[in-house]
């Protein structure tokens, strides 16, 4: 069974004819709330090519979570069309499409950290040598080798958020969502696990969607950024980087870095009106 | 044993506490026998007498302990009037009752949360059901059963399954429920059906509070199955002990039967707290 639903990427690469990978289209969702319908996203259009490294900023409400929770299948569009690797999210999450990363670690206080990273590979159905070779694998690849028989208590926070990104890398998912997953961390921690994420995704060459609050985060991270805004949650700008995809910490202080640091300011300042 | 200072101090406070009522509550039968006599008697003189009475209104630390000693190790184990005897009796229910009463809680809580009609429809039942006094409802049971021809013990442990599932339901409900979003949500990337949610996700969380209302319910086990014992004729196990020695007046009896009751409830929960530390800490969850 999982022999049939290995990534289909390397093919379409080969031929240089890059589909999207995400792709959305006039996409729009309505939560019909107590005090009535809420416009969670209005008119989403945004095009996600293999390999990208795009962020979502904006300010809470902007839809930025409600958008990756849609290419998650987590929430359903009520309008427009949304597909991930050409099928609809529901298709591409049967099929094991991408990994997700939430704010809080969410490692069973029950299981190892190697134990956490079997979960969703038992789940999956792995047999049991291939779950301790993809542990291993993983588990170096955050830099968490030798870590696999501690319990997550034992883990300071940011260990604990590299295990849970291990977790989502376990079964070669091509996609990786990541829901502010350095939110809860301070700022020193938090410049560590940025670089690892972008040595993690040069090597891996997935294709990254990031949810954030940072604008310095955004621009050091991504290839793409898509600022949104409020009420109802709309894309207001998308920032192609002009960044090269090496890049080291002290990128942060060039006059590129600023430059577009600022334009996403801009942008959601623009978005908010007179509320900021 | 850091903790033994604090606990001997209440207890001699206890003890202390509990001589001085015995002496006050003891005093007026032994003055009203002097008085009888036409005595008198001096302070010093009816102390030792008001703790060595025979059917004191409440017997002395001292003369609980011996009847305890006496109905434990006094006896042949097979004998009537031994407290071995009666305990077990009412163990084995107990211990049945809590078996059935713990399995129907389970099984209940999983269908609480799995099916949105049981949801609605049981608790209310469950807590209606824990609001009538059992000593009402025990002789019914008990009556309805006999004349069902099911005897022995099985009633009695019908009555303390009664009051033990339901801590077992509510703490188990929530339990099962305890996951938060981010957790299910996460099943859900993983495309992980309601089984597999439940096994791998739903019953390890629910542990912690499932060993914390197994420990209510062994000793609601207790209290039901000596409840039941009550108006069975008062022909074996601590209950009937408890309403034989009503009978006759012997308080030294009732006493020791409760201080019988009473250990035996803590080390059913000691028990239970004893499986708890090693289900935990094999699961890890204890540091």
């Amino acid at each position: 069974m999982k022999e049939m639903i290995s990534p289909s990427v390397p093919a379409t690469e080969a031929l240089g004819l890059e589909a999207p990978v995400i792709e959305a289209k006039g996409l729009n969702l309505v939560f019909q709330t107590a005090d009535g319908p809420v416009q969670a996203l209005k008119d989403v259009n945004l095009t996600i090519n293999k390999g990208d490294f795009v962020s979502f900023i904006g300010p809470s409400g902007c839809g930025k979570t409600t958008f990756l929770r849609c290419i998650a299948a987590l929430e359903h569009a009520t309008g427009g069309s949304l597909t991930v690797n050409g099928m609809t999210p529901d298709e591409a999450r049967m099929r094991r499409a991408y990994g997700y990363v939430f704010q809080a670690a969410g490692l069973y206080p029950w299981r190892t950290i190697a134990g956490n990273i079997k979960l969703p590979l038992e789940i999956m159905g792995f047999s049991r040598a291939e779950q301790a070779e993809r542990v291993e694998r993983v588990l170096a690849l955050v830099d968490l080798a030798g870590f696999g028989k501690k319990y997550p208590w034992q883990l300071s926070g940011g260990m604990q958020q590299r295990a849970s990104i291990a977790r989502a890398l376990a079964f070669d998912a091509d996609i990786l969502l990541m829901d502010e997953p350095f939110g809860a961390l301070d700022e020193i921690v938090r410049d560590r696990l940025n670089e690892e994420l972008l040595k993690l995704w040069a090597r891996t060459g997935k294709t990254i969607g990031f949810v954030t609050h940072s604008i310095p985060e955004a621009v050091y991270l991504s290839t793409k950024i898509v600022v949104m805004s409020p009420r109802p949650g709309r894309i207001t700008d998308v920032i192609e980087s002009p960044l090269p995809r090496e890049r080291p910490l002290d990128m942060r202080d060039s006059r590129e870095f600023i430059e577009i640091a600022h334009r996403v300011r801009e942008g959601l300042r623009a978005g908010h009106g007179d509320e900021v | 044993m850091r903790n033994l200072g604090p606990i001997l101090v209440v207890l001699a406070a206890i003890v202390a506490i509990w001589y001085l009522a015995a002496v006050w509550m003891n005093a007026a039968w032994v003055q009203d026998q002097a008085a009888r006599d036409g005595r008198t008697v001096s302070f010093a003189e009816l102390v030792p007498q008001t703790l060595s009475q025979e059917r004191p209104v409440l017997p002395a630390p001292h003369q609980v302990a011996k009847g305890l000693y006496d109905g434990v190790f006094g006896q042949k184990v097979s004998s009537k009037r031994s407290l071995v005897y009666h305990a077990w009796v009412t163990l084995s229910a107990t211990g049945l009752g809590f078996i059935i009463g713990s399995a129907a809680g389970m099984l209940l809580a999983i269908g609480i949360v799995f099916n949105r009609a049981m949801d609605l429809s049981v608790m209310p039942w469950a807590i209606a059901s824990q609001t009538i006094p059992i000593l009402a409802i025990a002789p019914m049971i008990i009556v309805v059963l006999n004349s069902m021809g099911v005897t022995g013990i099985v009633p009695k442990a019908i009555i303390s399954a009664y009051l033990s599932f339901f801590p077992v339901v509510v703490g188990m409900v929530k339990g099962l429920r305890s996951p938060d979003a981010m957790q299910l949500d996460l099943m859900r990337t993983w495309n992980a059906g309601g089984m597999t949610t439940f096994a791998k996700l739903r019953l390890p969380s629910s542990m912690p509070y499932l060993f914390a209302s197994l420990k209510v319910g062994i000793a609601a086990s207790l209290v039901g199955t000596i409840v039941g014992e009550l108006p069975t004729g008062a022909v074996a196990g601590l209950g009937s002990r408890l309403l034989s020695g009503s009978y006759y007046g012997q308080t030294v009896q009732i006493w020791a039967a409760l201080f019988a009751a009473g250990l035996l409830a803590a080390g059913l929960v000691a028990l239970i707290g004893w499986i708890e530390r090693l289900t935990l800490k094999r699961m890890g969850l204890a540091r």
